[in-house]
């Protein structure tokens, strides 16, 4: 993949033109996800447990009762707690992390088989997948 | 702010399943002018920032909570048709693994959390962009305003959602009052959060923000210019 690994070079620049410091694509990308699953492992144990502002509101005026199970609420994830971990802190923090990486791989994945590639745009799937191969 | 099933009769949620797999199918075809190859690795971890912030319940007072709901957010950093499909892969993934959100109510919630907040955010900070000073300093605080604006948006869509086909018999307008309510408090911590991302990735590197491209464009080429 043709991430610019150039981008985070900040000393060899010979102008004296002032080069912002710059954080590499790499670095940045991988500071994002670590605070993302320290938010989703960790942070999310001490997460308000009240009704949020929608579900309030259906209790206030009385159409809270219509709510129906989801019928995904046997999942082993439901409610974002791990099915067989008593430990709350674990259970939870385990169904972020998983969360967190499922939404990362498909989404990241559909971001990837839909990006543009310069000049091979107009590609057939089969090109692109061997382009990619080859890159 | 996920709809759960139930709240909504079949007829509506049919309809809202109806306009998202829409806005979602012009998503498909209009990211793709939004997505190289520096930008499709962000896209995944925006999606994924998502879904661990809106595991976040912030309270807001008198028992009651909200969270990120993140469109806005993502619309600025990757643009608003990526910033719909990222959204709608969170919100698959709540649905189908987390029972957060109904599975008849996933297109509302996708209509929601993803259409609204993704595509309204968007026009606000465009809208605001217009008519501020060309600064990068500006992104962010405009990002905050289109992400407080987003959340009592999505919350009035609701109301009106549920006027039209709340399966209970409770007065549209006594919800809408407390939609917005609440929603408006809840559109700060979403401001505060939208405006802390947006102005961290813009101190470090600008030129991945896509709300940020406009003013960075001109002096990208200067450095890559000076690099080489």
């Amino acid at each position: 993949m043709s991430t610019d690994a150039s981008s985070g070079n900040t000393t060899d620049d010979q102008t004296q033109q002032p080069v912002r410091r710059r954080v590499s694509t790499r670095a940045l990308l991988v500071t994002g996800l670590v605070v993302a699953l320290l938010v989703a492992g960790i942070a999310s144990y001490y997460a308000s447990s009240h009704p949020d502002g929608l579900e309030h509101v259906a209790g206030e005026t009385g159409f809270l009762d219509t709510a129906e199970d989801s019928p995904t609420a046997d999942s082993p994830f439901a409610d974002y707690a791990t099915k067989g971990v008593d430990d709350e802190r674990l259970s939870v923090g385990i169904a972020g992390v998983l969360g967190t990486l499922v939404v990362l791989v498909l989404a990241g994945g559909l971001a990837l088989a839909l990006r543009r590639r310069g000049p091979t745009e107009q590609d057939t799937p089969d090109e692109r997948a061997s382009a990619a191969e080859r890159a | 702010m996920h709809v759960p099933d139930g709240f909504l009769d079949a007829p509506t949620s049919v309809a809202t399943g109806v306009v998202a797999a829409a806005a979602v199918g012009v998503a498909l075809r209009r990211a793709r002018t939004e997505l190289d190859d520096r930008t499709a690795p962000m896209a995944g971890l925006v999606a994924a920032f998502v879904f661990a912030a809106q595991m976040i319940n912030f309270p807001v007072g008198a028992g009651t909570s909200g969270h990120l709901l993140g469109g806005a957010l993502a619309a600025v950093l990757v643009g608003p048709w990526t910033g719909l499909l990222c959204v709608s892969v969170v919100l698959v993934v709540q649905a189908l693994f987390m029972a957060d959100g109904g599975i008849t109510a996933l297109g509302t919630n996708v209509v929601l959390i993803g259409v609204v907040t993704a595509l309204a955010g968007y026009v606000v900070f465009r809208a605001l962009q217009a008519v501020l000073p060309r600064r990068l300093g500006t992104v962010a605080p405009t990002a905050a305003v289109a992400a407080f604006v987003s959340v009592p948006a999505a919350a009035a869509v609701f109301s009106l959602l549920f006027a039209i086909g709340g399966t209970a018999p409770v007065d549209a307008g006594k919800v809408l009052t407390a939609m917005l309510g609440w929603h408006v408090l809840i559109g700060i911590g979403e401001a505060v959060v939208t405006g802390l991302v947006v102005g961290a990735v813009v101190a470090v590197r600008p030129d991945l923000v896509r709300g940020a491209r406009p003013l960075v464009a001109a002096r990208e080429l200067e450095i890559r210019t000076v690099a080489a």
